[in-house]
C-alpha cells in the first residue's frame, strides 16, 4: 500500500446544525431537508442516498417547514415570510411576507393550487400558487393561539389545524370552522400548562391523527369530530406525524427520539373493520426527532442529533439488499476542506466564517503505526468571518497558500494572504470582474494564476489572478445547456485541463489552453461525487453515487482498458454496499498508478497496476496480507488497497512532500456538543 | 432375588403441582392440576384438595376441560394414556390409549371429537416433537384405543406453553428456539417467522411462550430476554407486523390473555403479575410480591380469578388481580435439599428443607403443607450472590419433644459461622420453641447429629461430629440453683470426644441408647454414653466409613456401615467382628424404626438400585435396579397411619412404614404395593360436593326442604344401618374428616349422628348387606349412593365373604378371612411359579 507520513487533523469542530424539517417529493424521489440555521439540502433517493444540492442559509431567516409543489420547494419560518427556492441557482428565488407573525407550517393541497401558511396570530393563510409566483388569497376563520401544524384533507376540501389545546377543522371553500376538537391536557403537574398540537394529519378517510406536547397520538373521526383513540406514546413531546402514501401506515417521533409506527390493521384476517394499532419502535436517535417523512419503503427521520436516518420498514423491501440495511446521513457529502498541497495550509469552512491552519511538522522517523513526536504544533493563522447576511456556500485556497476566496448567496471575496517572517496579512481584493456575483463552485489552479467559479446554467468563469490586479478571462459553457449547478470543479496539474461535475450528472471537461470544451464524457445514470485528473496519463477519474469507478482518457476521449475491464469484471460486492460516497480523487505524483480515494469511512489506494478483487476474495485484505510471507502476498493483493484506520473522514490529501493529510471528525465529538437530551428513566440505573 | 412385580416407584405425596399449568372450572369453583401421577381438584374457597383423581401410571403431563361438557376433563400422561373424567365427581369415564408417551394436550372448541397432543418421534437419536390431531372414537366403551392421527405441526418444543389455539380455533401459534409458525386449518396452510438469534443489544430473542388473542387476530410472544411481542397481520409472508413491550428484566415464564381479551397478564422471575391493556400498552398494572417466579398464568372463564403457579411448587389464586385469595402450596423443593428428611413424630409430617431459612413440615398423609419452622430468624434478602444463614443439619428425638437445628453461613474470607439451635415442643401451641441457641459449637463444620433415641431413659442427649476432630455430647441441664427458678432448663454440652485426631464422620445411637457409635475415618468407635467409656473399636479398612447405622428391635445387635469403597459391613457387637461384608456402592444407608429392616440405596453406573434387608438374613427382602437414575442421597421410613395387611413377601417391608426418598432431581417418590393402589382407587370415591349449584338463600331454603323430604326414609334407613358400627365409625370419621364448608346442614347431622349412637334391633340380614358395602369402599357415605347413584359392580371378594361368614360378623373378622384368602393364592402362585 505505501508507506505516508501522517497528518491526522482534528482541530476541525464541524457541526452540523440539527434537523428541523424534511419534505419528500414522491415522483422525483427527492428529499428536501432543512436545518436549523436555515441551511437547505436536497437529497436524490433514486441516487444512494447523494446530497445533490445544498443552499446556504441565511442570518435571521430560520426554516420551520418545508413543502414541495410538483418541483417547486416552499419554505417558512419565523421571519414571517414564506420563500420559494430556485433549485438551479441554489439560492432563494422570492419571499412572500405573509404579515401574520411567524409562520410555524405551511401546507399545500393535493392539488398544487393553494398553500395554506399557519401563523402565529391566529390565521391560516391561503395562497395561490401561480406559475411564477404565490399570491395571498384570503384568511380562514381567525383562532386564538398559534397555529402550529396543518394538514390538508387529499380532496382538499377541508383543512385541520393543530393549535394550543385544540384542533380545529375548516371548511377550505369557505373558510369557515366547522369542528373543534379539545385535546387533553397532560396529567399532574402539566395540567396548568397548555398542550401543543405539533403536528396533524388529515386522512382521505376523514380520520384525523394529532401528536401533542402530553406525548399523546389521538386519533379522530373528522366527520362527528370525536375521538376514537388515545394512544400515550411518550412522556415528552410527540413532534412529528408522517403518514405513508397508501395510509395504512403512520410514524410518530418524539422527544426521545424514538419513532413509533402505527399500522391500519384489521383485527381479524378476514374482516374489513380496522383500527389504528401500535405496533414498531425504532430507535436511532439520541435527541428529538424533529421531522419525519414516510417514504413507500422507509423510515425517514431527522432531528436535533443532526443525523438523517433512513430506517427500511423490513415488510416492505426485499431482505438483505441495499435497500434494507439502515442508513445514517452525518456528514455533507460534498468538501468542507481545502488544503494548499504547497504550503502546508488548510482552509476550514463554517457556514459563518472561514479558519486557516497551518500543519505541524513531525521530527524523526518510526516504524507503521508509531505517532511521531511533534516537533510545532498546528497552528491556526486567520479566523475570518464573513460580512453580510448570507452564510459561506463554498471557499477555496490557492495550492501556493497565497489567495483565499470564498462565496455567499450574494457575492464572491477573493484575499490575497501574505506571509513575511512571522506576520500574516491578509488584504482582500477589491476590484473583481462583475461576472463572479452568484458562485457554487470555486477553485484555483494548480499555479494559482486562475481562479475558477462555476456560475448559473453550468458555466464556469475563469478570472486571471495578478500581484496587481484580476481580469476576467473567458466564460466556458457546455454545449448541453444544462441549467443544474455544477458541484464539482477540478483543474489538472499541468495546467491544461478543467473539469467540471453537475447534478444532471455531466461532466464536462475544457482545454484552458483554447479556453474551449474539450469533450463531455459521456452522461451516466448517477451523480458523480467525485472527479480527478491523472496529473501523467491525463486521465479522468469519476467516481459516482452508487460507487462505480470510470476512467476516461482526455487524450483518446475514450473510456480507458482499466476501466473496461473494471466495467467487465464489476466491482466488489463489498465496495458497492459502502453507505457512503467517495468525496475525493487524488493522485501520487510519483507512482501515476495509484489512485487516493476516501468515503467517511475508510481511505483506499486503488493500484492500476495490480489485478482486480475477485468477486470471492476479500476486499478488506490489508490486515491479513501484513502477516503473510512477501511471497504469498503479491498472490493475495489486488488493486483496492482499504486503511480503515482512519474513521470519519472529512478530507485526505497528499501534500507535496508525499506526506498525507487526513481530517477526521470523530461522531463522539459531534454528539458531546449536543444539548444534553431529555432524561429517562433507565432501568438498573 | 424377590420378585418384586406389584411394587412399583411412583409419585405420591409432595409431587410437583407447577409442573403443568392448572384449570380452572368454568364455574371458578374448582382448579385442577396435574401433579405426579395424579390430577388434584382443590374447591378455590377452601382450597382444600377435593378429589384426587387416580388412574394414570405415568406422570400427568396435561389438563384440558372437555369443551363441549365443562364438567369433564382430559388428562395425559407419560403412560400414553388420554383420560376422560367426571371431575366434580371424581370418576374416571373414559381411557383412550395412544399409545405414545404424550409430553401436552390441547383442546380446541372449534373441533369436536378432536384433541390435539405432543408427542415424540425419534429421528436418527435426536429426539424430535410433533403436534397430533387425535380423533377421538365414539365408543361407550371405557377403555377405547384411539387409532386416527394426523400430523399437525412436524417439529414443536415439548413445552406446553409454546403452542396455542388463535381466535375460535381457526389457526394454532407455535412457537420454537427463534421460530413462530401458524398454522391455518381452513386454508392448511403454514407461516413462519424468525427472528435473529441475538439483537444488537445482547438480548436473547429466543421464544419462552405464546398465547393468542380470543377475539383479535393477535399473537403475544415471550422471549428470553423479556420482551413480549404482540404479532399481528401474520396471515401473509411480508406485511406481517409486531410491536414490542418490554418490562420484565428475565425471560418471560407466562402470558395469558383474559377471556375477553382485554388485558394480557404475563409474569416471570421477577414475581411480579403485570397487567397490560390490550392496546393501550403504556398502562399497565402490577400485582408485586408473589413470593417466586411464576411459571404459569391462568385466568378463570369469566375473568374474575386468576391464578398463577410458582417455581417453589405454589399455587396462588387471585382475585381480580388485586387481591391474593387463596395460596396452595405444595412440597417447596429449593435449590437443594441440605438437611436428612425426617419425620416429626408429633404430627408425622416429613421435615425438610423449606423457604431460606425454615424448616417445613408437609403432611405426606394429607399431601399438604403443614407449616415452616423459622430456623434462622433473619430476614432473607433477594440478592444474586449473597451468602445467608441455611439450615444444614436438623434431628428431631424419638419421641418428638426436642428438635435440633444446625444453620451455617460461609461468606467469602470470613469465617464459617455455625450455630446449633435446641427447639422444645410446646404442648400449648402445637410448635416447637427455640430453647437454647449455641453459637459456635464446633469449630468447623458439623458433619453429622444424631439424638439418643432411649424411649425410658430420663435423660436426653445429643452428639454431633464436626470436621474438627471432635464430636461433643450435649446434655438438657437444670440451671443451678442460684439463678431465679423461672428460667428452664437449657442445653449444654457435656462431654468432648475424639480418637487419634482422626475426622469423625457419622454417628448413631444404638435403639436403647446403651451404645454409641462414632465413625472416624476407617474406625469405628463405640463408647458407652453413661461413662462415655471407648468400649471397642471396629474397622475394615481400607475406605472411610461413610454411613453408620444400627439395627433394630431382634436385630439390635448389628452394627451396619458403608464404606468410601463400596463395602457394606455388618458387625455383630456381641462378638465385636465382622458377621459379613458385601460388595456394593451404597450411597444412602437407613433404618425403619419400626422393624428390623434396613434400606440402602447404592449407585450402580448412573442409576439408584434399593436393597431392603435385614441384617441377620441374608436375603434382601425387597430389590429394584435403578429405581431412579443419579444418586438418592435423601430418604426416609415414615410410619403408616394403619398397617398394611399386604401379605405378599415382596411388598411385607412396606407393611408398616413407607419408603420416600428424594432423586437427584427433586422429585419425591415412594413405593407402592399393588393392594395398596386397589384400596387407594376403591377409596377415590368420596363425598361428592354439588358446588355446581349457587348457593342462593332460596336454594337453600328449597334444597334443604328437599332434603328433608328426601332423607325420611334413608335416614331411618341409615340409622338402622349405622347402629353396630363402633366408635370411629365411618360416619363420625366422615363428620370429623370433611371440610365444614362441605358439610350438609347441622340439623341434618345431628339426628344422622345421635341415630348412628343409638343401638335399634333391626335385621340382621340388612345388616350383612351393610357389612358388604362397607367393605368394599371404607369411605363410602350412603346419602351420596342414593343420590349418585353409579355403584360399582359388586367385588367378588365381598360376595365370597359375604356368604362364608355368619351375619354377626365384626369387621376384624372380615379382614382376617381376607388376608387369609390372599395369602392362598400367594402360595398358590408361589408354587405355580417353581
Amino acid at each position: 500500500m505505501g508507506e505516508f507520513t501522517v497528518h491526522r487533523v482534528r482541530f476541525f469542530d464541524h457541526t452540523p446544525a440539527a434537523v428541523r424539517a424534511l419534505a419528500f417529493h414522491a415522483g422525483s424521489e427527492r428529499l428536501a431537508l432543512a436545518r436549523a440555521d436555515g441551511a437547505l439540502e436536497v437529497f436524490n433517493f433514486n441516487d444512494n442516498y447523494f446530497q445533490e444540492k445544498v443552499i446556504p442559509g441565511q442570518d435571521g431567516r430560520t426554516v420551520e417547514a418545508l413543502c414541495w409543489v410538483g418541483q417547486r420547494l416552499f419554505a417558512a419560518g419565523l421571519n414571517g415570510e414564506i420563500t420559494e427556492y430556485d433549485l438551479e441557482n441554489l439560492k432563494p428565488r422570492y419571499t412572500v411576507e405573509a404579515y401574520g407573525g411567524p409562520v410555524w407550517t405551511i401546507s399545500a393541497n393535493s392539488q398544487g393550487t393553494l398553500l395554506a401558511a399557519g401563523c402565529e396570530d391566529g390565521t391560516v393563510k391561503m395562497f395561490e400558487i401561480l406559475e411564477k409566483k404565490i399570491q395571498f388569497q384570503r384568511n380562514l376563520d381567525r383562532q386564538k393561539g398559534r397555529i402550529v401544524s396543518l394538514s390538508w384533507n387529499p380532496t382538499g376540501s377541508q383543512i385541520a389545524a393543530g393549535l394550543m389545546d385544540m384542533i380545529r377543522v375548516f371548511d377550505a371553500e369557505t373558510g369557515r370552522a366547522t369542528h373543534r376538537l379539545l385535546v387533553d391536557r397532560g396529567v399532574g403537574t402539566s395540567k396548568s400548562q397548555e398542550v401543543v398540537v405539533w403536528s396533524v394529519l388529515f386522512l382521505s378517510d376523514h380520520t384525523i391523527i394529532s401528536g401533542d406536547s402530553a406525548g399523546k397520538v389521538q386519533i379522530w373521526d373528522g366527520h362527528t369530530g370525536t375521538l376514537v383513540r388515545t394512544h400515550l406514546v411518550s412522556k415528552w413531546d410527540v413532534l412529528a406525524l408522517a403518514v405513508s402514501q397508501d395510509e395504512d401506515s403512520v410514524i410518530a417521533g418524539t422527544s426521545e427520539g424514538t419513532v413509533i409506527q402505527f399500522q391500519f390493521l384489521s383485527s381479524t384476517v378476514a374482516q374489513q373493520d380496522k383500527e389504528w394499532v401500535r405496533t414498531r419502535t425504532f430507535k436511532n436517535h439520541s435527541h428529538d426527532v424533529r421531522a419525519l417523512v414516510h417514504t413507500e419503503t422507509a423510515v425517514v427521520s431527522g432531528g436535533m442529533d443532526t443525523q438523517l436516518v433512513v430506517r427500511p420498514l423490513l415488510d416492505r423491501v426485499e431482505k438483505n439488499t441495499m435497500e434494507s440495511s439502515l442508513r445514517k446521513i452525518a456528514f455533507p457529502h460534498r468538501s468542507l476542506v481545502c488544503c494548499a498541497k504547497k504550503a502546508g495550509l488548510l482552509l476550514f469552512q463554517f457556514p459563518e466564517h472561514l479558519e486557516l491552519w497551518r500543519l505541524g511538522e513531525g521530527e524523526g522517523h518510526g516504524q507503521a503505526g508509531d505517532s511521531l513526536p511533534v516537533k510545532r504544533k498546528p497552528e491556526k493563522l486567520i479566523h475570518l468571518k464573513r460580512k453580510g447576511d448570507d452564510q459561506i456556500c463554498c471557499s477555496a485556497l490557492s495550492p501556493c497558500g497565497g489567495w483565499m476566496s470564498y462565496s455567499t448567496v450574494s457575492s464572491v471575496r477573493l484575499y490575497r494572504i501574505q506571509f513575511d517572517d512571522n506576520n500574516i496579512s491578509i488584504i482582500k481584493v477589491s476590484k473583481l470582474p462583475k461576472s463572479l456575483c452568484s458562485v457554487h463552485r470555486l477553485g484555483f489552479s494548480p499555479d494559482s494564476s486562475k481562479l475558477f467559479a462555476s456560475s448559473s446554467h453550468s458555466s464556469v468563469v475563469v478570472v486571471a489572478l495578478n500581484q496587481s490586479e484580476c481580469k476576467h478571462l473567458s466564460t466556458l459553457k457546455p454545449k448541453s445547456g444544462s441549467r443544474q449547478p455544477v458541484h464539482l470543479l477540478v483543474a489538472s496539474e499541468d495546467g491544461k485541463w478543467l473539469a467540471t461535475a453537475n447534478t444532471a450528472c455531466e461532466v464536462h471537461v475544457y482545454n484552458l489552453l483554447t479556453m474551449k470544451l474539450h469533450c463531455t464524457v459521456p452522461v451516466f445514470r448517477s451523480c458523480p461525487t467525485a472527479i480527478g485528473i491523472n496529473p501523467v496519463t491525463s486521465n479522468l477519474v469519476s467516481v459516482h453515487a452508487d460507487q462505480q469507478i470510470f476512467e476516461f482518457s482526455l487524450l483518446q476521449k475514450e473510456y480507458t482498458e482499466w476501466s473496461r475491464k473494471l466495467q467487465k469484471q464489476g466491482l466488489h460486492s463489498l465496495w458497492l454496499e459502502r453507505d457512503t460516497p467517495v468525496t475525493h480523487v487524488t493522485f501520487n505524483p510519483r507512482n501515476p498508478d495509484h489512485i487516493l480515494l476516501h468515503d467517511t469511512f475508510m481511505f483506499c489506494i486503488i493500484d492500476q497496476s495490480l489485478p482486480l478483487p475477485e468477486a470471492k476474495s476479500p476486499l478488506y485484505n490489508q490486515m491479513m496480507l501484513r502477516s503473510l510471507p512477501e511471497a504469498d502476498r503479491v498472490r493475495h493483493s489486488h488493486a483496492f488497497k482499504i486503511s480503515k484506520n482512519f474513521q470519519h473522514l472529512l478530507c485526505v490529501s497528499l501534500l507535496e512532500d508525499l506526506s498525507l493529510v487526513v481530517v477526521e471528525r470523530p461522531l463522539l465529538d459531534i454528539m458531546s456538543q449536543l444539548p444534553a437530551p431529555v432524561r429517562q428513566k433507565k432501568f438498573a440505573t | 432375588m424377590v420378585e418384586h412385580g406389584d411394587v412399583r416407584v411412583v409419585h405420591r405425596g409432595g409431587s410437583k403441582i407447577n409442573f403443568r399449568e392448572p384449570v380452572i372450572s368454568n364455574d371458578s369453583s374448582f382448579l385442577l392440576c396435574a401433579s405426579g401421577e395424579n390430577v388434584k381438584v382443590f374447591s378455590t374457597n377452601t382450597e382444600e384438595c377435593v378429589h384426587d383423581l387416580r388412574g394414570h401410571t405415568g406422570l400427568v403431563t396435561g389438563v384440558r376441560l372437555r369443551p363441549s361438557n365443562h364438567l369433564q376433563v382430559y388428562s395425559c400422561s407419560t403412560d400414553g394414556t388420554v383420560r376422560l373424567w367426571d371431575f366434580t365427581d371424581g370418576i374416571l369415564i373414559k381411557t383412550y390409549v395412544i399409545g405414545y408417551p404424550i409430553y401436552s394436550i390441547y383442546t380446541s372448541a372449534n373441533h369436536e371429537g378432536v384433541i390435539f397432543i405432543v408427542t415424540s418421534k425419534s429421528d436418527q437419536g435426536s429426539e424430535l416433537f410433533q403436534l397430533v390431531a387425535v380423533q377421538l372414537p365414539q365408543s361407550t366403551e371405557q377403555l377405547v384405543e384411539a387409532r386416527e392421527f394426523s400430523a399437525v405441526l412436524p417439529d414443536v418444543s415439548s413445552k406446553p406453553a409454546s403452542i396455542d389455539f388463535g381466535r375460535g380455533g381457526e389457526y394454532i401459534a407455535s412457537v420454537k428456539g427463534q421460530q413462530l409458525e401458524v398454522f391455518f386449518f381452513k386454508k392448511q396452510k403454514s407461516y413462519r417467522f424468525f427472528l435473529r438469534e441475538d439483537n444488537k443489544k445482547g438480548g436473547k430473542n429466543t421464544f419462552t411462550c405464546v398465547v393468542c388473542h380470543p377475539k383479535d387476530d393477535c399473537i403475544a410472544t415471550g422471549h428470553e430476554d423479556g420482551k413480549i411481542r404482540l404479532w399481528r397481520n401474520f396471515n401473509q409472508k411480508k406485511e406481517y407486523t409486531y410491536s414490542t413491550m418490554h418490562w420484565h428484566h428475565g425471560a418471560v415464564g407466562s402470558l395469558r390473555f383474559t377471556p375477553e381479551g382485554t388485558n394480557l397478564l404475563s409474569g416471570g422471575v421477577e414475581s411480579v403479575l403485570v397487567q397490560w391493556r390490550y392496546n393501550q400498552e403504556s398502562e399497565k398494572d402490577f400485582l408485586p410480591r408473589l413470593g417466586a417466579a411464576i411459571t404459569h398464568i391462568v385466568v378463570s372463564p369469566d375473568g374474575a380469578l386468576f391464578c398463577t403457579s410458582h417455581s417453589d411448587n405454589k399455587i396462588t389464586l387471585i382475585q381480580s388481580c388485586v387481591k391474593v385469595s387463596a395460596v396452595i402450596q405444595g412440597l417447596v423443593k429449593g435449590d437443594g435439599v441440605r438437611t436428612d428428611l425426617m419425620v416429626d413424630p408429633h404430627s408425622k409430617a416429613m421435615v425438610l428443607n423449606g423457604k431460606p431459612g425454615h424448616l417445613q413440615f408437609y403432611s405426606l398423609q394429607r399431601d399438604k403443607l403443614l407449616y415452616n419452622l423459622d430456623i434462622v430468624q433473619q430476614e432473607y434478602i433477594h440478592e444474586e450472590g449473597l451468602q445467608q444463614f441455611e439450615v444444614v443439619k436438623a434431628a428431631f428425638t424419638s419421641s418428638g419433644d426436642w428438635l435440633a437445628t444446625v444453620e451455617e453461613r460461609q461468606q467469602k474470607g470470613a469465617e464459617l459461622e455455625i450455630n446449633l439451635k435446641l427447639w422444645a415442643f410446646d404442648e400449648q401451641t402445637q410448635s416447637f420453641v427455640l430453647n437454647t441457641t449455641i453459637t459456635a459449637p464446633h469449630e468447623a463444620r458439623i458433619t453429622a447429629m444424631c439424638f439418643c433415641h432411649a424411649a425410658g431413659s430420663q435423660t436426653t442427649m445429643l452428639v454431633s461430629t464436626s470436621k474438627d476432630g471432635h464430636f461433643k455430647a450435649w446434655q438438657l441441664a437444670e440451671p443451678a440453683h442460684t439463678q431465679d427458678e423461672g428460667s428452664s432448663p437449657s442445653w449444654s454440652c457435656d462431654f468432648v470426644g475424639s480418637y487419634h485426631g482422626l475426622v469423625p464422620e457419622s454417628c448413631c445411637f444404638s435403639a436403647d441408647g446403651s451404645l454409641l457409635a462414632v465413625s472416624f475415618k476407617e474406625v469405628v468407635t463405640v463408647w458407652s454414653p453413661s461413662s462415655w467409656e471407648l468400649l471397642t473399636t471396629l474397622s475394615q479398612p481400607p475406605g472411610a466409613i461413610r454411613h453408620l447405622c444400627f439395627g433394630r428391635l431382634s436385630c439390635s445387635k448389628y452394627l451396619l456401615g458403608a464404606t468410601a469403597n463400596s463395602l457394606l459391613c455388618c458387625w455383630n457387637l456381641l462378638t465385636c467382628s465382622l458377621e459379613w461384608s458385601t460388595a456394593m456402592d451404597t450411597s444412602f444407608l437407613l433404618a425403619d424404626p419400626l422393624s428390623e429392616n434396613i434400606a440402602a440405596f447404592c449407585d450402580q453406573a448412573g442409576s439408584t438400585d434399593l436393597f431392603v434387608f435385614k441384617p441377620n438374613e441374608p436375603r434382601p427382602l425387597f430389590s429394584q435396579k435403578a429405581v431412579c437414575s443419579g444418586r438418592v442421597t435423601r430418604a426416609v421410613f415414615a410410619p403408616r397411619e394403619e398397617m398394611l395387611e399386604s401379605c405378599e413377601e415382596s411388598s411385607q417391608w412396606l407393611n408398616l412404614s413407607q419408603l420416600y426418598f428424594l432423586t437427584p432431581y427433586m422429585d419425591l417418590m415412594t413405593f407402592s404395593t399393588k393392594a395398596e393402589e386397589e384400596n387407594l382407587m376403591a377409596s377415590s370415591k368420596q363425598l361428592v360436593i354439588d358446588d355446581s349449584i349457587a348457593m342462593t338463600p332460596f336454594s337453600l331454603l328449597l334444597g334443604k326442604h328437599r332434603q328433608q323430604q328426601e332423607n325420611q326414609d334413608p335416614l331411618s334407613f341409615l340409622s338402622a344401618e349405622r347402629t353396630p358400627l363402633p366408635h370411629g365409625s365411618v360416619a363420625i370419621k366422615e363428620l370429623l374428616q370433611t371440610p365444614a364448608h362441605v358439610l350438609p346442614s347441622t340439623s341434618f347431622l345431628c339426628s344422622m349422628f345421635i341415630s348412628s349412637l343409638l343401638i335399634s334391633v333391626t335385621d340382621p340380614r340388612e345388616e350383612d348387606k351393610h357389612v358388604e358395602e362397607e367393605m368394599e369402599s371404607d369411605k363410602e357415605n350412603s346419602d351420596e349412593e342414593m343420590e349418585s347413584g353409579t355403584l360399582r359392580p359388586e367385588g367378588s371378594v365381598g360376595d365370597q365373604s359375604a356368604q362364608a361368614a355368619d351375619p354377626p360378623l365384626t369387621k376384624a373378622q372380615i379382614r382376617e378371612i381376607r388376608r387369609v384368602k390372599k395369602l392362598d393364592q400367594g402360595w398358590m402362585s408361589n408354587i405355580l411359579d417353581t
